[in-house]
This record gives C-alpha cells, sequence and structure tokens, in this order.
C-alpha cells in the first residue's frame, strides 16, 4: 500500500497509530467515559461525527488563511470552529432527536476539550491532506477512537469483580490496563510495512 | 479551593503550594494527561513541555484576572479559549525560533497545549475570581507542579528507555536499554507506577497517624 493511498490512511489512524493507544490523544474520555460498554459506544459515536465535520471545516478554513497569508491565525481559528461545530451538533441533535441527545448528556458539550479533535485537525494541516484524504483520516480516527474506548470499557467492566489490592487505586488500574492496550497495539505496527 | 470559591482569597504560600503538591494536576486530579504521556520519553522535552506550559498558564492567568470584571459570563469560556489560543500561538512560534529540533521532537503537541484543561481549569476556577498578584503565584505554583510531574515521568522514561538522563549517557556500553519505556505504553505504566507508589505513601502515613494519638 502506498502510504498515500485512501486505505492507508484510514488503517494508520485506525489501528497502527491509533490516536488514543499510540498518540496520547483525548485520554481525558478514555478514562473518563470507558465504566460501560454503552456509553462508550455512544461517545464515540459523538466523537466520529464531530471529527468528521470540524476536519471538513478546518481544511475549507486552511485552504482560505494560506491564500490571504494569515497562517498565524491558524490556532485560534481552528478552536472557534471545533467549538461552534460542537455546539451545532448539540443543537441539531436536540432538535431532531431529544432521546439521542438525552443518551449523550454531558458528552456532548465535552467534546470541546477533547485534544483528538484539534490534534486532528492540527495532524491532517501537517501532513498536508487533500479533502477524500482527510475524509479518510477522520473516519478512521474516529473509528481508532471508538475502538479503543470500547476495548477499554468492556475490560474494566470485567475488572468490576476482580479482586485488586485497595493501593492500585482506580486510575492506576485504568492506566496499567491502558498501556497493556497499547502493547498489544503495538504489534500493528507491522501492518505498515 | 476549600473555602469558598466566590471569595477572593488572601495571598499566602498556600497559594503558591497547593499547586505543586496537595492539588498537583498530573498526579492529584489527573488533568492534562495527553502530554503528560506524549511527551516524556525524554528528560530533555519533558522540561521543555513543562516551561511552555507553565508560561501559557502564568500569561493567561494574568490577562484572564485583569479582564475578569470585563468579561461577560455568558462568552467566558469562549474569551478564555481565545486568551490562551493566542498565548500559545506565541509559545510555538518562540520555541520555532530557539531551536527547531525541539519544535520538531514536541511537534503538534505544542498548539494542544491550548487543549490542556489544567490551563482552562485555572483561568474558569481562579484567575477569574482573584486579584491579579494571587493568580499570577497560583498559576506559578501550578506550572511549578505540571514542570515537577513531567520531569518525574521524563526522568524514569529516559533511564529506563534510553540508558540517559538530558542527553548524557549514564551507562556503560553493555547497558541493554527497557526499550518498551521509550515508546507508548511505557508512558502508562510509568505514570500508573507513580500513581501506586503516592498511593501506597498516602496509605502508610494514615496508617501511621492513628498509632501516634495511641502512644500520645
Amino acid at each position: 500500500m502506498s502510504p498515500d493511498s485512501h486505505a492507508f490512511i484510514f488503517l494508520n489512524a485506525f489501528l497502527i497509530n491509533n490516536f488514543v493507544l499510540a498518540m496520547f490523544l483525548g485520554l481525558c474520555p478514555f478514562l473518563g467515559v470507558s465504566g460501560k460498554v454503552k456509553t462508550a459506544w455512544n461517545m464515540g459515536l459523538a466523537v466520529i461525527f464531530v471529527m468528521l465535520v470540524s476536519s471538513v471545516c478546518a481544511f475549507g478554513i486552511n485552504h482560505l488563511l494560506v491564500r490571504f497569508d494569515l497562517e498565524f491565525l491558524r490556532l485560534i481559528s481552528y478552536i472557534a470552529v471545533i467549538a461552534s461545530a460542537v455546539q451545532l451538533v448539540e443543537m441539531f441533535v436536540k432538535k431532531f432527536s431529544p432521546a439521542l441527545f438525552r443518551t449523550l448528556g454531558i458528552f456532548l458539550p465535552l467534546i470541546t476539550t477533547n485534544c483528538a479533535i484539534l490534534g486532528l485537525a492540527l495532524f491532517q494541516t501537517n501532513r498536508e491532506y487533500d479533502f477524500t484524504q482527510c475524509l479518510a483520516f477522520s473516519l478512521g480516527a474516529g473509528a481508532g477512537f471508538t475502538l479503543a474506548l470500547v476495548l477499554m470499557a468492556g475490560l474494566r467492566e470485567k475488572l468490576e469483580l476482580a479482586d485488586v489490592p485497595d493501593t492500585v487505586t482506580q486510575a492506576a488500574l485504568s492506566l496499567m490496563i491502558a498501556g497493556l492496550l497499547s502493547l498489544t497495539f503495538m504489534g500493528f505496527a507491522g501492518l505498515g510495512g | 479551593m476549600a473555602t469558598d470559591p466566590r471569595a477572593p482569597e488572601t495571598l499566602s504560600l498556600a497559594t503558591f503550594t497547593q499547586g505543586v503538591w496537595k492539588e498537583n494536576p498530573v498526579f492529584v486530579m489527573l488533568l492534562g494527561l495527553c502530554p503528560v504521556l506524549a511527551v516524556t520519553n525524554t528528560a530533555t522535552n519533558a522540561l521543555a513541555m513543562g516551561l511552555a506550559t507553565t508560561f501559557v498558564l502564568l500569561c493567561s492567568g494574568v490577562l484572564v484576572s485583569l479582564l475578569r470584571k470585563i468579561i461577560p459570563k455568558q462568552v467566558r469560556i469562549a474569551c478564555y479559549i481565545i486568551i490562551i489560543a493566542t498565548f500559545v500561538t506565541i509559545v510555538d512560534y518562540a520555541i520555532q525560533a530557539i531551536s527547531l529540533d525541539l519544535h520538531r521532537a514536541l511537534g503538534a503537541f505544542i498548539q494542544l497545549i491550548v487543549v490542556n484543561c489544567v490551563i482552562l481549569g485555572r483561568a474558569e476556577s481562579y484567575a477569574s475570581k482573584n486579584p491579579v498578584t494571587n493568580a499570577f503565584v497560583n498559576a506559578l505554583g501550578m506550572g511549578v507542579g505540571f514542570t515537577l510531574a513531567l520531569l518525574c515521568l521524563g526522568v524514569v522514561r529516559e533511564v529506563l528507555g534510553f540508558g540517559s538522563l538530558f542527553g548524557f549517557e549514564l551507562f556503560g556500553a553493555s547497558f541493554q536499554p527497557w526499550a518498551v519505556f521509550a515508546l507508548p505504553p511505557g508512558g502508562f505504566f510509568a505514570l500508573a507506577g507513580w500513581l501506586f507508589l503516592f498511593a501506597l505513601i498516602r496509605k502508610r502515613r494514615t496508617a501511621a497517624k492513628p498509632e501516634e494519638s495511641h502512644v500520645a
């Protein structure tokens, strides 16, 4: 696979350089919202959606900024766009599907401060992806985030029943599991060739 | 922050020390973990990241505190984010000018300081309610605490993963580096190890106290 092909970009963001386990992006929801598989799944879907929207917006904005020689405004405009994209998604979901809105609850607005979203926008700019590559990248990154979150939630549901020493606090235990998951994901590095 | 959050705090040593130890952003509050794990594979990177974050914390803390009576309540978060993003852009260009190698090593994580929840958390819960000097001292404490935590991780990971410290070789040529600590999983393991250590110390302390009172 050539490194520019869409399939490779997707796989790379999905497994090889998983946003959570290899790049350490979006750790707050990864540790905070991974208590139950159901909520983890919903959170993942919301993140995929916001990633797609903000990736498309960031692509457009970057073109505008480059045209007018205003690259130093990139960071400020990206963060503003992500914040408004999340706000927009929130209003949209609230209007058209109140049931989904209730399930997502507080997680929707919190996506704004998820560094995976801003990271995605910054990486796609640094790597100079074209429009369809951006789409593949954001889908892969979102799917990878969801996969990591659901895996983690599944493990933590099992751990509820495990007998662990009480000095190993909740956070230390979660980090240990995350480390093991990250080790297994390193096995995918061979896929890159 | 245990007192009434709306009343401005009087300036004391605790304003500084709470960020360093009692409310250490990384080890106690588990905030801003993304840069903590991502750029601490060497002690140099960890120190640079810590200093950059401290600078943004200080500047945004002071500016938010100066503007706290002007910023309308409804749009305050957006204002804070814009202020923080401005200073992060300054840091980003400054590091690029000072050391291009360092800029490459830290990569997008300099720009990602914007979404570091430690900074927004300080702006929202402290700088927006306190006078400038308090905000400055508090932000300095938080920054020092954050830098120390990053250094703790960076030193462990560099010594084990590369067998060096700040780039200087520590062991002879026969040293076999424990490569996993230089790789992503090592970040998780190192932080889990530190948290475990602190939990152990805390447990020892609470276990020791009742005995003392019993003796007395």
